[in-house]
């Protein structure tokens, strides 16, 4: 693999102890007799400066401290691509909101023009019939990731201390992303789109002693309504998607800082050892009290 | 009290007051329609001599204005019939809008009843539940005759003994316990 021409500010951190070298040699402006340089290429003038533009921004910023703390975190010993479940969710949110703003081009809120400009610009317009292809199956395959994302943090046992919040976290992204499901369908404005809102609506509505206000304040009224489809329109596209960003921020911000945990067939072992925890612990003080609770 | 926490409350106060003038106007504005009413509509489908006690006539009526055909539903209309206990003056107008999650029921001649296409509600001649999930008769819209026409007025919901009470929605009980359960809503007028 060829070397990675990287700024110095995103360069992997130096080793303890190396001296904060990573190759353990004194870069090439510090040696003692600087080697005769010739006239740089266009290429490596054109290198130097994208490395100057970083360094620029990472002096007045100090962002490298954190992208390369992020990028080159430790991670444990197993990980596998189920891991990658949680970013290929994301991945598939990215996939909708940037198909979204651009179906928002085009998009008309308006009961008596919504269903008019989505067949215009799935019928006339070019590509449009692939962006909201994109929008409407991509929605099935984030809800599809979220559950398998959810699936393996469950059966890893990722949820467990301390990492309870991130779960919790998590599951108001699923609702929300629930929330988007149910908006974005009134938006066609068909047949099914219309009758599915509704009786998502009445839904809505059982709830005992707050539902029937609910449903009025989903429907702005008693009835559907003039602004039922811009009150939809504006939950999907703007109030839910800023709360799953945050959110998303936040859970990603956890995630970087607690870590992530070993696959649960990989046994915990002391450090420099070759024998699990628990046969050590079992082995030489098995019967103290520290021992029976580190073996928990 | 020092000087300094005088300062730290009175500013976490102004700080709170400011949140508080952005925030309070915005949530009022998304939830005010909850307490707005619309004005009654009332809409004439047709001369008296149209409709008779022993069978239903459809009339299609706008009951959300500027919407298209999403603000439209269709009405059962039928002369008040003295077999049944009811005015013989009177018009029962049924609302297709099934009882059990809103989806439009049809009248079904040759069956007599109401039947609706999505989760098979059956509904009897009055609207009575005789089959499936609705949870209460149909509902049904005020009457009246104005200018030698029957108009069509606002909806309110009834109780499985066909007493009025005020429109409900879709899949909510009414009578007895049910009215606190189910609370009216003030954007809805009160029954006849």
């Amino acid at each position: 693999m060829p070397k990675l021409q990287l700024p110095a500010a995103l360069r992997r951190p130096a080793k303890p102890g190396s001296n904060g070298q990573v190759d353990g040699k004194a870069p090439e402006d510090l040696r003692e007799t600087p080697a005769a340089r010739p006239e740089p290429k266009v290429t490596d003038q054109a290198v130097e400066a994208g490395k100057d533009v970083v360094g620029w921004v990472d002096q007045r910023t100090g962002l490298s401290g954190f992208l390369t703390g992020m990028l080159y975190r430790k991670v444990p010993k197993g990980t596998n691509w189920f891991y990658t479940l949680g970013s290929a969710t994301l991945f598939a949110f990215v996939v909708q909101a940037i198909t979204g703003v651009f179906l928002a081009m085009y998009y008309t809120p308006s009961p008596t023009q919504a269903y008019g400009s989505v067949t215009h610009l799935t019928n006339d317009v070019f590509l449009g019939e692939f962006v909201r292809g994109m929008h409407k199956w991509g929605a099935s395959v984030m809800i599809i990731l979220l559950f398998l994302h959810m699936g393996r943090t469950f059966f890893f046992g990722a949820y467990k201390y301390p990492r309870e919040l991130n779960w919790v976290i998590g599951v108001v992204l699923l609702i929300l992303t629930f929330v988007m499901g149910l908006t974005g369908y009134l938006l066609p404005f068909d047949q099914r789109s219309f009758w599915a809102t509704v009786v998502a609506n009445n839904i809505t509505a059982t709830g005992p002693v707050v539902g029937p206000y609910l449903a009025d304040f989903l429907r702005a009224g008693a009835e559907f309504g003039p602004t039922t489809l811009t009150r939809f329109y504006a939950i999907h596209m703007l109030l839910v998607p800023g709360a799953i960003i945050a959110l998303i921020g936040a859970h990603l911000y956890l995630v970087v800082k607690l870590g992530t945990t070993a696959p649960p067939w990989l046994k915990a072992q002391r450090p420099g050892s070759t024998r699990p925890v628990e046969a050590v612990v079992a082995g030489a003080n098995g019967a103290s009290p520290n021992g029976d609770r580190s073996r928990t | 009290m020092t000087r300094r926490r005088v300062f730290t409350v009175a500013v976490q106060g102004l700080g709170g007051l400011a949140g508080a003038a952005i925030v309070l106007p915005a949530v009022g504005f998304a939830v005010a329609p909850i307490f707005e009413r619309e004005d009654d509509r009332w809409e004439p489908i047709g001369p008296p001599d149209d409709f008779t006690a022993e069978a239903y006539k459809a009339a299609v009526i706008t009951i959300v204005d500027g919407i298209g055909e999403a603000g439209k539903t269709t009405v059962y209309v039928r002369k008040g019939s003295e077999e049944l206990g009811e005015d013989p003056d009177g018009y029962i107008a049924i609302s297709t809008r099934c009882a059990h999650l809103g989806c439009p029921v049809r009248f079904v001649e040759a069956a007599g009843n109401f039947i609706c296409p999505c989760h098979g509600g059956v509904y009897d001649f009055e609207g009575k539940v005789i089959g499936g999930p609705p949870v209460r008769p149909l509902d049904r819209f005020q009457t009246r005759v104005r200018g030698g026409k029957v108009e069509i007025g606002p909806r309110y919901s009834v109780t499985s003994q066909l007493e009025p009470v005020r429109s409900r929605d879709p899949g909510e009980f009414t009578g007895g316990i049910w009215e606190y359960l189910y609370p009216p809503r003030p954007s809805t007028p009160s029954p006849p």
